[in-house]
């Protein structure tokens, strides 16, 4: 018993990730924290203010956020249930957030003409 | 007939046995941490109103945003982005040698972990200290004219700075009391390759405290 589960292992041998991957994750997380820095200088004190500060700050995070997922917290090797329901918790945030701000800018403009 | 076979068959080196409601190890382990993902969903949402409302009135007030932003120190913010970087590191690091039986790298990984939490907590500490002694409180707390506050309203933004920054720093500390928990059973020998629940699910939950301080960071302390 036990062998027939549909982890690729078989066994209940978990998969293990290898050291170099955490180590590249780490130093990539590191890089791009660097990353979001430099924009900010770049955006803050050498344009001084810029549209995209906020989007870019907020991209380079996302992809970040992906990377801590995929490999230390493992969805990219994990089951497809605990993936899809990470997926559910992610698309009612997204939910919230788009009505939010469907809400919030509609407003804004009907209120300006007061 | 199972409950017989689960107390014959599956015990380990680590000394775990399977609970009799399981099926084997596999099931167990699995069930375990899809409990643990369900619980992180419930932290998603909890974190995601807040970011969701720190967006909302940010893009109502954006210069008092900014000026609220333009308080903190981003150094300490980056510095502390780092400490947490390396410290998931070092949790996942810790379950990778468990998954090989190397105890005391993985007891040694668990240890540093708690060591960055500590550093991370440190530098918290001084910059909570340095904005309650310039008056920088949330809401009707803040002192406007000891802060020279050029918004009344800048206390909404330090309302958002010590929810979202205090809640983070709580699941630090949690985390942190945790994994001082992980390391002394480590040590004990309660785990290895065949054993590394709670490991695996604490591991899940401190990096999903690094995964917040990723988006804590810029919009607390850079964009504002």
């Amino acid at each position: 018993m036990g062998s027939n589960n549909n982890h690729s292992g078989g066994n209940h041998s978990h998969h293990i990730i290898p050291k170099e991957i955490y180590t590249r994750v780490m130093w990539a997380l590191i890089v791009f924290t660097l990353l979001t820095v430099g924009f900010h200088y770049l955006f803050h004190n050498v344009m001084h203010g810029s549209v995209l500060a906020a989007p870019v700050a907020f991209l380079i995070a996302a992809f970040k956020a992906a990377l801590v997922l995929m490999f230390f917290m493992g969805l990219k090797y994990d089951k497809p249930d605990n993936r899809a329901i990470f997926a559910t918790g992610f698309f009612f945030l997204a939910l919230l957030f788009i009505i939010c701000v469907l809400d919030i800018y509609t407003r804004v403009a009907e209120t300006s003409t007061l | 007939m199972r409950g017989l076979m689960s107390t014959s068959n599956h015990s380990h080196g680590s000394g775990h046995h399977v609970a009799h409601h399981f099926r084997d190890a596999e099931h167990e382990f699995d069930s375990a941490k899809q409990g643990i993902w369900l619980f992180m969903v419930t932290e998603i949402l909890m974190f995601g109103g807040l970011f969701v409302g720190y967006a909302i009135f940010h893009t109502i007030y954006p210069e008092m945003f900014s000026e609220g932003a333009s308080h903190l120190d981003w150094r300490l913010g980056f510095v502390n982005t780092l400490v947490l970087i390396v410290s998931s590191y070092t949790m996942a690091m810790s379950i990778h040698h468990l998954q090989k039986n190397e105890k005391s790298e993985a007891v040694t990984k668990l240890w540093i972990t708690v060591i960055c939490g500590l550093v991370f907590m440190g530098i918290k500490a001084f910059e909570y200290y340095s904005k309650f002694s310039h008056g920088l409180l949330p809401g009707h707390l803040l002192d406007v004219a000891h802060a020279q506050a050029q918004h009344a309203n800048l206390g909404m933004y330090y309302g958002f700075y010590f929810c979202m920054t205090g809640l983070h720093g709580l699941h630090v500390l949690i985390g942190m009391g945790l994994i001082v928990w992980l390391a002394i059973r480590a040590q004990r020998g309660d785990f290895g390759a065949d054993y590394f629940t709670p490991v695996e699910g604490v591991g899940i939950f401190w990096h999903i405290v690094d995964l917040i301080w990723i988006f804590l960071f810029p919009l607390l302390y850079l964009v504002g």
